[in-house]
């Protein structure tokens, strides 16, 4: 379900033919151009048998109506225990936050209490305590003897039967001579609707009550329209006053089911906007399993990735939630001081003119003067790639030897502002490298028309582009990653894994923004796959070993972390 | 501009014929939606002897949402600020359509009469309330008679 990356042998493994399953009978030649989308979709297929990765986490996407079964799940079972109607269960279930046990605890101390709390009777004790499976005599008052339950509940004939007394959900009546809606003053609507404290209004006014509490206030526990009265609009009632009304209708059942998922630890609701999947993810519901892993997961919408144990809304692996939190919190603190970092120009080193990145590589020639520079760290490109790439690492003897206090600041804030310009230039790059991808693409794509290249042959750029795209991320979080780890042999190996990535990235994004000629691109294509595998490799290596060391407890930090052994050498 | 509900026009009726004590409200002429409201202030309060004017609004949505009220005479209140905003629960969460405006102005000379600085809107006023009442009153008395007493 979750594993990405998986796909690449069964991407890269062949050069001409593909592999396609077969599974579904799609038998499409390749330059059958309307079987694109159903190609493209069985090409990104997921193996089944795929395995996880030691830095994936496990988890299932749920649709609404699959958290409305777990829901009805609840709801019945606190129906049968209890021996309440399921409209009551389920507004029972709500104001205990979904809390079964704790619910069934309280509800059997007092029965009566909790269903006035919940809003399920008046707030006005019963004379007496009822046993759970007999008919209340809180409700009697305005119990409709002609009426049967309207929507058929999942139980025997027997047990219905007895519950029908004490309906939550009385039908509309018709008011036999002129009423008069307190709400709207007319005397001319027929029909009439109340919950069981009997307080009428007529119809189309609890249309627009509840209409307005769901999609105006976003409530779904709604109040009787009654001063003062506690009473809460049933589920059966909501949704048959608004059977006109199925997008308030929708609405209800998404709040809802938004409440469920809030409570319950092992599941998220996708915060993409107006999205409605839930992930579930059990593995990552505690606060000490999120020492041990970074649990990114998406709903059933891939591009919805997110983080299940924190509100980052995209990938931060490899570094885990708590540190990643810090790492923000700090950037916001300082963001100040960073700012003039972020700015996209720079003057070269060697003859001062202004020069401004346009593209994502860090390779960077003056206009002016010709001389080729490392965006980063300003050295000269030619110590860079080939040789030893320094471009990760700062020096922190600096931080010791400072004496004073200014010193020491400074030495502070240059150690913050080395792993900010990083993180904030892998950001950056990152984004300049997708606008460079729709450049190359529609470039491609004329290429493809004008020669007789087939589709598929121009899609290795695609997936340069793909990969290039998250490895920036995965690189972007490494330093924030380091800047907490303590310097040990352990952030050494954490660096080096760092560096080889970098290089690996910045070669892949060069040769992705070199200029496209059609008749070089057999070759392009070749080298393009080739160094795209090799940035897989790395990533995967950067990935799997720092997964590997927090579940091997081996990261120290600088600072202390929640839920690891105090900081022994404290950075700053 | 839509017909006005039945409801509005009850409600307007009532509040002409049989006003509330010490309440006016006065919709105007070319929007009967938006109401000139006097309160006074009631006896034994530290806003005895002020006529308080307010702004009331019926929004499209009334009754499913609540009125808006606006004091527009600046009052030392611990539960208005200085912009004339009220923090009333039944303006806000505890709004029920079976209210009325009458009810809300009704409920607003209640407030008039019992501050609470426990719920505080104005919070510098609130503040002084509660550390030093007496103090307190007395600014609100010396307001009233400033910006209340018809001059
Ligand atoms: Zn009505
Ligand atoms: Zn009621
Ligand atoms: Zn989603
Ligand atoms: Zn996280
Ligand atoms: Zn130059
Ligand atoms: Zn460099």
């Amino acid at each position: 379900m979750s594993s990405e990356g998986s796909d690449v042998d069964f991407y890269y493994d062949d050069d001409d033919e593909m592999i396609v399953d077969d599974d579904e009978g799609s038998a499409i030649s390749e330059d059958d151009m309307d079987g694109i989308d159903t190609y493209r979709d069985d090409y990104a297929a997921q193996p089944s048998s795929s395995k996880r990765k030691i830095y994936e986490v496990e988890f299932d996407t749920l649709p609404q109506e699959a958290v409305e079964g777990l829901i009805r799940k609840d709801v019945e079972y606190i129906s049968s225990i209890l021996g309440v109607e399921t409209d009551a269960a389920s507004l029972l279930l709500r104001h205990m936050n979904w809390n079964k046990e704790k619910l069934i605890e309280r509800y059997m101390e007092d029965s009566a209490a909790q269903s006035a709390k919940a809003g399920i009777a008046p707030v006005e004790p019963p004379p007496a305590q009822i046993p759970p499976s007999s008919s209340r005599s809180s409700s009697s008052r305005s119990v409709k003897t002609s009426s049967a339950p309207k929507r058929v509940t999942r139980r025997t004939t027997a047990e219905s039967a007895l519950k029908a007394k004490a309906l939550l959900t009385p039908e509309p009546s018709v008011e036999p001579e002129s009423f008069l809606c307190p709400i709207c003053c007319d005397d001319s609507q027929p029909k009439t609707l109340s919950l069981v404290c009997d307080h009428k209004f007529c119809a189309d006014c609890w249309v627009h009550h509840l209409k307005n509490k769901i999609r105006v206030e976003g409530d779904y526990s709604i109040k009787c329209m009654a001063s003062g009265c506690t009473l809460i609009a049933t589920d059966s009632f909501v949704t048959s006053t608004l059977a006109e009304e199925p997008e308030s209708v929708e609405r209800y059942k998404e709040l809802i089911v938004r409440s469920f998922v809030a409570a319950n630890k092992a599941l998220k609701f996708c915060p993409y906007p107006s999205c409605t999947y839930t992930v579930s993810c059990p593995n990552a519901a505690t606060k000490s399993a999120l020492t041990q892993m970074v649990p990114t997961v998406h709903c059933a919408t891939e591009s919805h990735k997110f983080c299940f144990g924190c509100p980052i809304e995209s990938d931060h692996r490899p570094v885990i939630c708590g540190v990643a939190k810090m790492w923000l919190k700090k950037c916001e603190d300082d963001s100040e001081t960073a700012n003039w970092i972020k700015s996209n120009t720079k003057e070269c080193s060697k003859c001062q003119s202004t020069i401004e990145k346009n593209g994502g590589c860090n390779h960077m020639t003056c206009r002016k003067c010709k001389y080729e520079f490392c965006w980063v760290c300003m050295g000269p490109w030619s110590e860079h790639g080939t040789t030893w790439y320094s471009c990760n690492r700062f020096d922190e003897a600096s931080g010791i030897e400072a004496r004073d206090a200014q010193a020491r600041s400074r030495a502070s804030l240059e150690r913050y502002l080395h792993y900010y310009n990083r993180w904030a230039n892998h950001e950056q790059s990152a984004k300049l490298s997708a606008d460079m991808y729709a450049k190359t693409e529609k470039k491609m794509e004329e290429m493809q028309i004008t020669s007789n290249l087939s589709w598929i042959e121009v899609q290795f750029a695609k997936k340069a582009a793909d990969e290039l795209f998250k490895c920036r991320m995965t690189l972007k979080w490494t330093y924030a990653m380091a800047y907490y780890l303590q310097k040990d042999n352990e952030k050494e190996i954490f660096e080096a894994n760092q560096s080889d990535l970098e290089q690996a990235v910045e070669s892949l994004t060069e040769l992705l923004e070199s200029p496209i000629e059609a008749e070089d691109i057999p070759v392009l294509r070749q080298k393009m796959t080739d160094k795209t595998v090799y940035v897989q490799k790395r990533s995967e290596i950067m990935l799997e070993d720092t997964a590997k060391g927090f579940l091997e407890n081996r990261w120290r930090w600088n600072v202390n972390v929640d839920g690891f052994e105090p900081a022994t050498v404290l950075a700053d | 501009m839509a017909a006005l509900p039945k409801r509005i026009i009850k409600e307007t009726e009532r509040l002409n014929k049989e006003a509330p004590d010490g309440i006016t409200a006065e919709p105007h002429e070319d929007n009967l939606r938006y109401f000139d409201v006097t309160i006074k202030g009631p006896g034994g309060s530290p806003f005895e002897g002020g006529t308080f004017k307010l702004e009331l609004f019926l929004p499209e949505d009334y009754p499913m949402a609540p009125p808006k009220v606006r004091f527009l005479t600046k009052i030392y209140h611990p539960n208005i600020d200085r912009l004339g905003r009220i923090c009333l629960d039944i303006l806000k969460d505890k709004w029920s359509p079976a209210l009325q405006i009458r009810t809300v102005l009704l409920s607003i000379q209640a407030l008039l009469s019992s501050p609470n600085p426990d719920d505080p809107l104005a919070t510098d006023v609130a503040k002084h309330y509660k550390e030093n009442e007496k103090e307190a009153i007395a600014q609100s008395q010396e307001w009233t008679r400033k910006y209340a007493v018809a001059g």
